[in-house]
């Protein structure tokens, strides 16, 4: 039987608070969580520059944008993905339960290998994409960019023999990316690691505990992501740091992502889509079609989750089409219309993202464009400021077929030496 | 398809599936009814309930409509419709109300005088609704011309009752029963009885909303226009007729061979049902299946979730399909002598009032079975006396309500209890009914969803509100009786126009599948 804590107790335990503080958080269920590297994050995080990510404190830059992309594109890199969603699916139907709900077939995935995948609703609208790592015959991680339970719940209706868990909390994972990573991996003592191939996973002994290695990643570079039990997280990141010291290795955020991502040519929810699930109105979600990714839709598969509905949007051929573009001139085409003629009569699409590219050296951007215009001229209205003052132009874009950064470094394997 | 022999299997030989069979029979295709049970009807079949008592299950019939009598020809298979059964609100003082066409004894002059009106009316409306019930109805957001023609014949009939009326209509459709009841009439027991047959089979009592006025509208397009009715020889002639109609047609029936799983084949250019696996390990393959049992165990028992979109199957999960309604069978060494009642041809509601509805229900919502239940009480040994022992009887109870989930799980104790309140309620309006019992049966819903392999035991095979009616029936993507797999298609009361015996779903899906 528990008793009850007497007021005296209670009062004694307020004085020995420090002045001025409450004892009870009015706010306790509001406040961000802390990832397992907060404490060394928030120590370097010299422009308490941070935002949410699912509930997680995280940060959109640390000290300056730019200079942590220039990290991410010539040394190397940490960034948080604690807060991505993490579900561990097993059982002997977790393959088929996967395999009903996501557009990829993943039969062909074999152990120790990740895919990257999407799924949609009943009308072929995307909800998410993530990726799948195949630990072992009937054991699977999931990720996704937003919490996906409600749905696991739905799609694991009717298997007997499959269990989802959220492990978002107790897994600590940092994104490693750079030329340097995989040097600075070897000289932390993970042997070996240089001949995992691109979407491959290792595990290695660490403090005790295992840690998991797999090739991935968003910046379309050399670069690996690290999973280990939250309560090593501090352990993890100091020894990192301290094999990366002298190869310039600092921590970024959201927005020096956003850019690196950009150039390799990967999408961002509600930025070049909206989680079919939350939207509002019909049809301001996505198919895989409409974003580039009809690749992940295996219609081979007799069976899963929206396979006759996006069936019929690949016999009626998407409205509109994700599509590479580099612009002429300098000036990043952000939020632009894009136009058949040079006269900007006839719209045919708008910019999702756009940026001036440091390393290719191109203005380039992601739009959504009807794909019937898509051999013809386009053109960007293209607005911005000088001093404050509003600008517009008009500039020419061409359609680029693949990534616009694609190093060599980021398939081979081994990589190269530095 | 190569190497079947059947173009079609169809799941039951309930009166739905008899029917979709008997139509693609006569449409040339070589039908295969499998059926778990040894007999065919269903939940309109007859059960031997204690040796020499049998009773049907469903013991009256208020929605067959005429149309699906003629094109079965049921007539000439020896179906012959019974007068119309008075329905009589029993009284414990022997002052019954008693309804019968348009006339109501037993309750004030005023509510006899209103009578003939409203159920004039009732009977306008349920007009209105005759194409819609026997049509299958559009998907959706479908545009052709011939599908949208089955809403303008609606609409155009609607528009023929008048501005008034239509206004009348659109108004009283989405009422509670006790809303559209009580505005005309004050005797509590008439009310009671006018309320019965929008409420029974479902989960709701006269204040429930969610249109329970929609389901009392289909029941009205019987050929009593409302008023319930027993074939000559008894229920046991429909199903009789039903068989006899589609084994004249060709159709194969086989009894005794419950279904294991429907086949489902995939390949690259998608999946489709190929035929059934009969629990005997049986395999018989057909280009078609036809299911006549309830979406849940079509979709999840005989198919499995997975072969369905993620919010499809979602979405059958949560279709309501418990059943609260038990049934009471009773075998009687002869019939009662009710005081004020002469014969016992009739339909016998113990339900004094609203209120006792209501407060029956209360108990149901909440996982317990009514403390002071409500019931229909017909004899059907009086309309058919093959189903008792020379001289000797049966009672036939609907008894509201007794939730298939009841808290208990239906434990001993709960039987026993409900048992006997069941008992009292006789007793106190047939005094001396008890004596008469030799031998009786209750079957909860969870009983009848065992013998008649019925998810729920639910009446209708699913809730016949708003959203689980028309082009909702059971869910979108299923509700033109074709299914999201290919090949696999539904014909029971889980599809458009419901539960009931009709025919209608199973007629409307043989037409449609024959299109
Ligand atoms: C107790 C009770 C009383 C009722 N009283 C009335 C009434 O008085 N008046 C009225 O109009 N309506 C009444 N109803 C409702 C009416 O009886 C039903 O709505 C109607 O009979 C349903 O017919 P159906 O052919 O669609 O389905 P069912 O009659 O349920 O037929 C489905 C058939 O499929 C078979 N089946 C299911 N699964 C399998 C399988 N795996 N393999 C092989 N066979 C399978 C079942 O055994 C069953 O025979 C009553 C219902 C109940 C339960």
């Amino acid at each position: 039987m528990t008793t009850k804590p007497s007021m005296k107790a209670f009062t004694e335990q307020v004085t020995e608070l420090p002045p001025g503080l409450s004892p009870v958080d009015n706010y306790a269920g509001e406040r961000l969580m802390t990832s397992p590297f907060h404490e060394r994050q928030a120590a370097l995080n010299l422009r308490d520059s941070w935002e949410a990510w699912n509930g997680y404190k995280f940060a959109n830059h640390y000290y300056d944008v730019e200079y942590e992309y220039i990290c991410i594109r010539n040394l190397c890199g940490t960034y948080d993905i604690t807060p991505m969603q993490k579900y561990l699916i097993e059982g002997p139907d977790a393959e088929a339960m996967l395999n009903r709900m996501v557009t990829r077939d993943v039969n062909k995935l074999k152990v120790g290998r990740v895919t990257y995948c999407c799924w949609c609703t009943d009308e072929g609208r995307m909800i998410d994409d993530g990726t799948i790592f195949k630990l072992d015959e009937g054991r699977y991680m999931l990720t996704s960019g937003s919490p996906s339970n409600a749905w696991l719940r739905m799609a694991a209706f009717g298997f007997e023999n499959v269990t989802y868990v959220d492990k978002t909390d107790d897994i600590g994972a940092l994104s490693f990316q750079g030329p340097m990573t995989c040097e600075v991996l070897k000289k932390m003592g993970f042997e070996g690691i240089d001949t995992l191939k691109p979407f491959g996973i290792m595990h290695f002994p660490f403090a005790g505990d295992t840690i998991m290695i797999s090739r991935t990643g968003f910046t379309g570079d050399l670069g690996y992501e690290l999973w280990i039990t939250a309560d090593k997280g501090l352990e993890l990141w100091d020894a990192l740091y301290e094999a990366g010291a002298d190869y310039g290795i600092q921590p970024y955020g959201e927005a020096a992502t956003s850019m690196a991502r950009l150039e390799a040519g990967f999408i961002l929810p509600y930025v070049e889509f909206a989680e079919s699930l939350k939207t509002v109105h019909f049809k301001h979600d996505q198919t895989p079609f409409e974003l580039g990714l009809g690749w992940l839709v295996d219609f081979k598969k007799p069976h899963f989750s929206g396979r006759a509905a996006l069936l019929e949007e690949k016999k009626r051929g998407p409205g509109y089409v994700l599509t590479k573009i580099e612009i002429e001139g300098n000036k990043p085409a952000e939020e632009s219309h894009l136009y058949r003629d040079k006269a900007c009569r006839k719209e045919i699409g708008w910019v999702t993202s756009a940026m001036w590219s440091p390393v290719v050296k191109s203005n380039i951007a992601l739009a959504m464009i009807q794909p019937k215009y898509l051999s013809g001229d386009i053109w960007a209205e293209i607005s911005y400021k000088k001093e404050m003052k509003p600008r517009w132009k008009i500039a020419k874009c061409t359609v680029v077929d693949k990534p616009f950064y694609t190093p060599a470094r980021a398939k081979a394997t081994p990589p190269p030496k530095f | 398809m190569a190497g079947s022999s059947y173009d079609a299997l169809v799941i039951g030989a309930g009166h739905n599936g008899l029917a979709c069979a008997a139509i693609l029979a006569k449409a040339g295709q070589k039908t295969l009814i499998l059926e778990a049970n040894e007999t065919a009807g269903g939940l309109a079949g007859t059960r031997e309930f204690t040796a020499g008592f049998s009773a049907p299950m469903a013991h009256s019939a208020a929605a067959l409509p005429k149309t699906m009598i003629d094109e079965l020809k049921l007539s000439s298979y020896g179906l012959e419709v019974g007068p119309a059964l008075e329905t009589v609100g029993l009284s414990e003082d022997g002052q019954h109300v008693h309804v019968i066409g348009d006339t109501v004894t037993g309750a004030t002059d005023a509510d006899a005088a209103a009578y003939p009106e409203y159920r004039a009316k009732l009977q306008r409306y349920a007009k209105v609704l005759k194409p819609i019930w026997e049509a299958t109805l559009p998907r959706i957001g479908a545009s052709s011309l011939k599908e949208a023609l089955i809403y303008a014949q609606g609409a155009l009939k609607m528009r023929m009752l008048g501005k008034e009326d239509m206004s009348e209509f659109l108004r009283i459709l989405t009422l509670p029963m006790r809303d559209l009841v009580d505005e005309v009439f004050e005797d509590p027991k008439l009310q009671a009885v006018l309320s019965w047959d929008g409420l029974i089979g479902s989960k709701m009592a006269p204040r429930s909303p969610n249109n329970a006025v929609l389901p009392m509208l289909l029941r009205l397009g019987g050929v009593h226009g409302g008023d319930h009715m027993v074939p000559k020889g008894g229920m046991g002639a429909i199903t009789k007729a039903l068989l006899a109609a589609a084994q004249k047609q060709g159709v194969e029936v086989r009894f005794g061979a419950p279904i294991k799983k429907v086949i489902v084949e995939g390949s690259e250019a998608g999946q489709k049902a190929t035929g059934v696996e009969l629990v005997n390990g049986e395999i018989i393959s057909a280009p078609k299946v036809i299911s006549s049992a309830d979406p849940k165990t079509t979709f999840f028992d005989l198919v499995g979730a997975p072969a369905f979109d993620v919010q499809f199957a979602s979405r059958i999960k949560r279709l309501r399909a418990q059943g609260y309604v038990a049934r009471f069978n009773a075998a009687l060494s002869g019939l009662p002598d009710v005081p004020g009642l002469d014969g016992l041809s009739g339909r016998y509601i113990i339900a004094p009032s609203f209120d006792a509805i209501e407060f029956a229900f209360d108990d149901a919502k909440y996982g317990d079975a009514s403390q002071h239940p409500v019931m229909e009480v017909t004899f059907p040994s009086v309309h058919d006396a093959s189903l008792a022992p020379e001289g000797k009887h049966v009672l036939s109870a609907h008894v509201m309500y007794a939730p298939h989930d009841e808290r208990s799980d239906w434990s001993h104790d709960a039987r026993i209890r409900f048992t006997k309140a069941i008992g009292d309620a006789l007793e106190r309006h047939m005094p001396g009914i008890g004596s008469l019992i030799i031998q009786a049966e209750l079957l909860t819903p969870k009983d009848i969803a065992a013998d008649y392999h019925v998810a729920g035991g639910h009446w209708h095979h699913g809730e016949m509100a708003l959203d689980q009616m028309l082009m909702m029936r059971p869910t979108y993507h299923a509700a033109q009786y074709s299914t999201p797999l290919q090949g696999l298609y539904l014909c029971g009361a889980g599809t458009h126009p419901g539960g009931g015996i009709t025919g209608l779903p199973g007629r409307n899906a043989a037409r449609q599948i024959l299109r």
